[in-house]
């Protein structure tokens, strides 16, 4: 369905059906990450994805116009890229290791600890949060900073002088 | 939109469970999917949704621009003195355990004040770049 | 057969990837690139959090009931990119919405175009 959703973002070209296939397409990613026990990234996917995502990308579209031109007439090269790509990845791909292999490296190295040792160390039984906000919490630091860092550009680039008119500024 | 009854209506009815549920979300963070990602995002959105019904002139009233630049700068502004907080107190910097009497009790501090600091900032950067990107095609006249 | 069952999760992701990324390269508007780009990135994510599932373990909560869990580290890494995904997104369009008012178009050719006559005029 998933793949569905995305040929038709392709295909499409008025921009106000592809901005809601998006958001249909974040919807199914978050349900697909419910199903892979990743409850907290799917509630944050959901929201953003979905919602301030697609609210952002309306009100560009209000700004910017609502139409895709006709694409290109040769899609080849771009095409032959793409599938150039497609078999490298899967060739790469196939050296991962299996789904759900509980002796792959991700499970062995420092997931233990954190798995049995968060509730004792940060009372905190949610493992994600413990690791987000305490054992990791320089990359939260981070990663606050480039939400903000984002802030202040938008409002660099998009401020208007309250003087009235304004002229390419 | 301002005048469509029911929108008006449901709007009312919503946005307090909606900011309700984003508290919820933060505070609950430590037992349940959640923190202050979600929460912010979740308390912008309870925000748009009363600008896109009742205007945003009437959105500007309720929460000024000058709050929301302010929220932007004092979540950052909050997550860094927890790391100070605990330079000052004899650990290094971001180190939670000397926070409090005892080290959980210092973690569980360390990690509430972060989460507040990350809901304040996500949440005044989304409500900003959501007011700019709506002010300016009404002030452009359509761009 | 086997591998293909067993690494069916790869697959999805570089499947997303492909998209993301022919939307990207192959198309001139530039907010539907800006859509690609997020399709590439939710495909990543895919990538990340796929392996650290395991059959018959749970969500990483930490409670009495459950032994088995889901790996939370890529959890933790995914949340920090759907983050700062978003705050790239909304600078792309600023950008975007910059760039519209200077040129009055959003398409890649014609924006180039503009550019290559203003050029041979300087």
């Amino acid at each position: 369905m998933m793949a569905a959703t995305v040929l038709a973002i392709i295909v499409q070209r008025n921009l106000f059906s592809v901005v809601v296939l998006a958001g249909v397409y974040s919807f199914l990613m978050a349900t697909v990450l419910v199903a892979l026990d990743a409850v907290d990234v799917a509630m944050t996917e959901a929201s953003v994805g979905a919602g301030i995502s697609t609210v952002l990308l309306l009100g560009a579209l209000y700004l910017c116009g609502g139409e895709e031109a006709k694409p290109l007439s040769r899609p080849w090269l771009p095409l032959v890229v793409t599938l150039v790509i497609v078999a490298a990845l899967v060739y790469g791909t196939l050296g991962l290791p299996a789904f759900s292999d509980p002796q792959a490296p991700i499970h062995t190295h420092v997931v233990p600890r954190y798995l049995t040792q968060a509730l004792a160390e940060t009372g905190v039984p949610n493992v994600v949060t413990a690791v987000l906000a305490s054992y990791r919490g320089y990359d939260t630091l981070g990663e606050t900073v480039v939400v903000f860092t984002a802030g202040i550009g938008v409002i660099a680039l998009l401020r208007r002088r309250r003087r009235g008119k304004e002229d390419g500024k | 939109m301002r005048r469509e009854p029911v929108l008006r209506v449901v709007g009312k009815l919503l946005i307090p469970y909606m900011l309700v549920f984003a508290l919820y979300v933060q505070f609950h963070g430590d037992f349940s999917p959640g923190g202050g990602f979600q929460a912010g995002v979740i308390t912008a959105a309870a925000i748009i949704f009363y600008a896109l019904i009742f205007g945003l002139p009437a959105a500007r009233r309720v929460v000024p621009e000058a709050v929301v630049e302010a929220m932007v700068a004092l979540g950052v502004l909050i997550y860094m003195s927890v790391g100070f907080a605990g330079l000052a107190l004899g650990g290094n910097y971001l180190d939670y355990f000397v926070l409090a009497h005892d080290p959980v009790h210092g973690q569980e501090r360390g990690i509430f004040w972060v989460e507040i600091g990350v809901l304040v900032t996500v949440s005044g950067v989304m409500l900003k770049i959501f007011y700019v990107f709506a002010g300016r095609g009404r002030e452009s006249g359509g761009g | 057969m086997e591998a293909f069952a067993s690494h069916y999760s790869y697959f999805v992701t570089v499947l997303l990837m492909a998209a993301g990324l022919y939307i990207m390269i192959a198309r001139g508007n530039l907010v539907k690139k800006l859509i690609g780009l997020s399709i590439f990135q939710t495909s990543v994510y895919l990538l990340y959090i796929a392996p650290g599932k395991l059959i018959g373990g749970t969500a990483p909560i930490v409670s009495q009931a459950y032994q088995v869990y889901s790996n939370p580290l890529p959890h933790v890494l995914i949340l920090t990119a759907i983050v700062v995904g978003i705050a790239t997104l909304a600078l792309g369009l600023a950008i975007v919405v910059r760039i519209r008012e200077a040129y009055g178009s959003i398409e890649e050719d014609e924006i180039i175009a503009a550019d290559v006559g203003h050029g041979d005029r300087e």
